[in-house]
């Protein structure tokens, strides 16, 4: 099945990616092959079958909660490219106002 | 023979015995690292004074009279597992300069076992690839013959023990990515079964597929490092509470009577090169010659692999993958506001085939398609998972192919995704069903590049899988070359 340009932008928009437009062409070709290969699994009889989200036998696996030490504060910010006052810290989330 | 050829069984003997000492063999490594590494790029970082320090300390305990299963043994990791202390990037612009607080479970394991840290190796960007030419740092290229690639996504990992960088590394497992890798470079590589070994601190690519494997010289080292590795965690849920089996016991003696080997018949398809179908038919009767029952076996839904898999890890992995934000840690883009720094953070921060499968992943769960792709891709899932059940009602193993071609040339395969995808056509199933499944070598091509035979287990049944690996290893003497660098 072909993609439009369009429907390759939604799905950039969704995943939070900025693409180029040459990404976004390479991309429409490249994703329409590969959905195209995916689409052979319709000709399967799925009916009456159950999904598999895991393999594994497990329901809910519960333990005691019993407290420990947490990461202290300054590992957990080490790693961030901005921090200030024991915080991370990003740009505004609004635009600011123009002049 | 040379230090940085020997197994880790030969060198944990030399040691024991008072022939050698880690710091010995970690400096006989480390020159190996120096001498080779500009050829085969096996690693992203070596930490050579952590090693240094690590192997003294082994050696200060072995004096001290204490023993660990490892201790001393030089060993390298998949740059996705978290080292504390030790940068971890999974090959991506987007953690460039990560440093992780904690080490991942089967790091921490490793060193309790006295083992040396070496470093981290390359691999295809957070996993993705089966060649390890989408590491947006540098390709790494197979000792074997330095104008291929050495499979992937553990690349680094196996061209770092095919190159005597390493006596083992650490790869994971999410599709193939230990298994092809070991086949292309002539190792052995294990995909444990999900849920054997703990995920924690294993930066996440698809959950309900990745697991941690050995890459080795030999089986008795595979079954020595995953008797380290395996086990249950408290911080993985999905790990199992069955206590693990001495695998190295279960080796045996090389005796296969009584033993029945399933062959599927979907196995020998069109696009398998015929030195590797040879290679395998070949191993296959010596699988007979040492007892075993030879039985044809149907896996009748093989086909649907590549589609199930190419759906639902790139699924899993839109969802993992949405972390990456440029707030706690990693690459972050200028920006004005906090959503043009997550779009524009990502869309450079992540390389070319990770926003292809993001992509994927993120169309397969929207609304209006769940049900086309996503959910039909897990009910397959199930059909492939029946299709084993009913296969191992029959038989204890099942063998065939790891790869179904002999290491690509570098640059051959990157301009057609589903090309490349196909590389991967033998050892998706074994993931999406959860069994365990190793791959060790089992002949040459006229190229002299080495053929890898699958043998894949029913769930928790590895040392049945390493007893049948062994005998045949015993068997044969594939696993004693060694490339000429």
């Amino acid at each position: 099945m072909a993609l439009t340009k369009d429907e390759v932008r939604h799905i950039a928009a969704l995943a939070h990616l900025a693409l180029s437009d040459e990404e976004i062409a390479l991309y429409q070709e490249q994703l329409s092959a590969i959905l195209d290969y995916a689409a052979r699994l319709q000709a399967i009889d799925t009916s009456d079958v159950p999904p598999t989200a895991t393999v594994l036998p497990l329901v809910s696996v519960l333990r005691e909660d019993v407290p420990t030490e947490p990461l202290p504060r300054d590992e957990a910010l080490a790693n961030a490219p901005d921090a200030e006052a024991n915080c991370f810290f990003v740009p505004p989330v609004l635009p600011p106002e123009k002049a | 023979m040379e230090l940085h050829e020997l197994t880790m069984h030969q060198a944990l003997a030399a040691m024991r015995r008072g022939e050698l000492t880690s710091v010995e063999l970690t400096e006989a490594i480390l020159a190996r690292i120096e001498a080779v590494e500009p050829k085969t790029r096996a690693y992203l970082t070596v930490t050579a004074e952590r090693a240094l320090e690590a192997a003294r300390q082994a050696d200060a305990l072995r004096a001290a009279g204490e023993e660990r299963p490892l201790l001393g043994l030089p060993i390298a990791i998949k740059d996705n597992l978290s080292t504390r202390g030790v940068e971890t990037t999974c090959a991506s612009r987007i953690l460039e300069g990560y440093v992780p607080p904690f080490d991942a479970t089967v790091v921490e394991r490793l060193k309790a076992a006295g083992a040396v840290i070496l470093g981290k190796t390359n691999m295809d960007e957070f996993a993705m690839g089966s060649s390890t030419e989408n590491s947006a740092f540098f390709p790494t290229h197979n000792p074997w013959d330095l104008e291929r690639v050495p499979g992937g996504s553990s690349g680094g990992s196996a061209a770092a023990v095919a190159a005597g960088e390493a006596l083992a590394a650490l790869g994971t497992d999410t599709g193939g990515s230990v298994r092809q890798p070991a086949s292309l470079c002539g190792l052995v590589g294990v995909r444990p079964t999900y849920g054997r070994c703990s995920r924690y601190g294993l930066i996440a690519f698809a959950s309900s597929l990745d697991q941690p494997g050995p890459l080795t010289r030999d089986v008795r080292d595979a079954a020595l490092l995953m008797e380290v590795m395996a086990g249950h965690d408290p911080r993985d849920a999905t790990t199992w509470r069955e206590p693990v089996p001495d695998y190295v016991a279960a080796l045996g003696e090389g005796d296969l009577h009584g033993l029945r080997v399933g062959v599927p018949k979907e196995y020998f398809v069109e696009g398998v090169e015929a030195a590797v179908e040879q290679a395998v038919r070949s191993a296959i009767e010596t699988l007979a010659d040492l007892g075993a029952e030879i039985v044809e076996v149907s896996l009748p839904h093989s086909e649907t692999g590549l589609p199930v898999y190419y759906l639902i890890a790139p699924a899993e992995a839109s969802a993992n993958l949405a972390r990456f934000d440029g707030i706690r840690y990693g690459y972050r883009a200028e920006a004005r506001t906090l959503e043009e720094l997550y779009f524009r953070t990502r869309g450079e921060g992540f390389g070319p085939e990770v926003k292809r499968r993001i992509m994927l992943g993120t169309y397969a769960l929207s609304a209006g398609y769940y049900d086309a792709y996503y959910r039909k891709a897990q009910q397959v899932r199930t059909l492939i998972r029946r299709d084993f059940d009913r296969a191992f009602e029959q038989v204890d193993v099942i063998v065939g192919p790891t790869s179904p071609v002999t290491a690509f040339r570098l640059g051959e395969r990157t301009d057609d995704p589903l090309q490349m995808y196909l590389a991967d056509i033998f050892t998706l199933s074994q993931a999406l069903a959860g069994i365990p499944a190793l791959s060790l070598p089992c002949g040459f091509d006229e190229a002299g590049l080495p053929i890898g035979l699958q043998i894949a287990a029913p769930v928790l049944r590895e040392a049945t899988m390493f007893r049948v690996a062994y005998a045949y290893e015993q068997a044969t003497t594939w696993h004693e070359r060694r490339p000429t660098l």
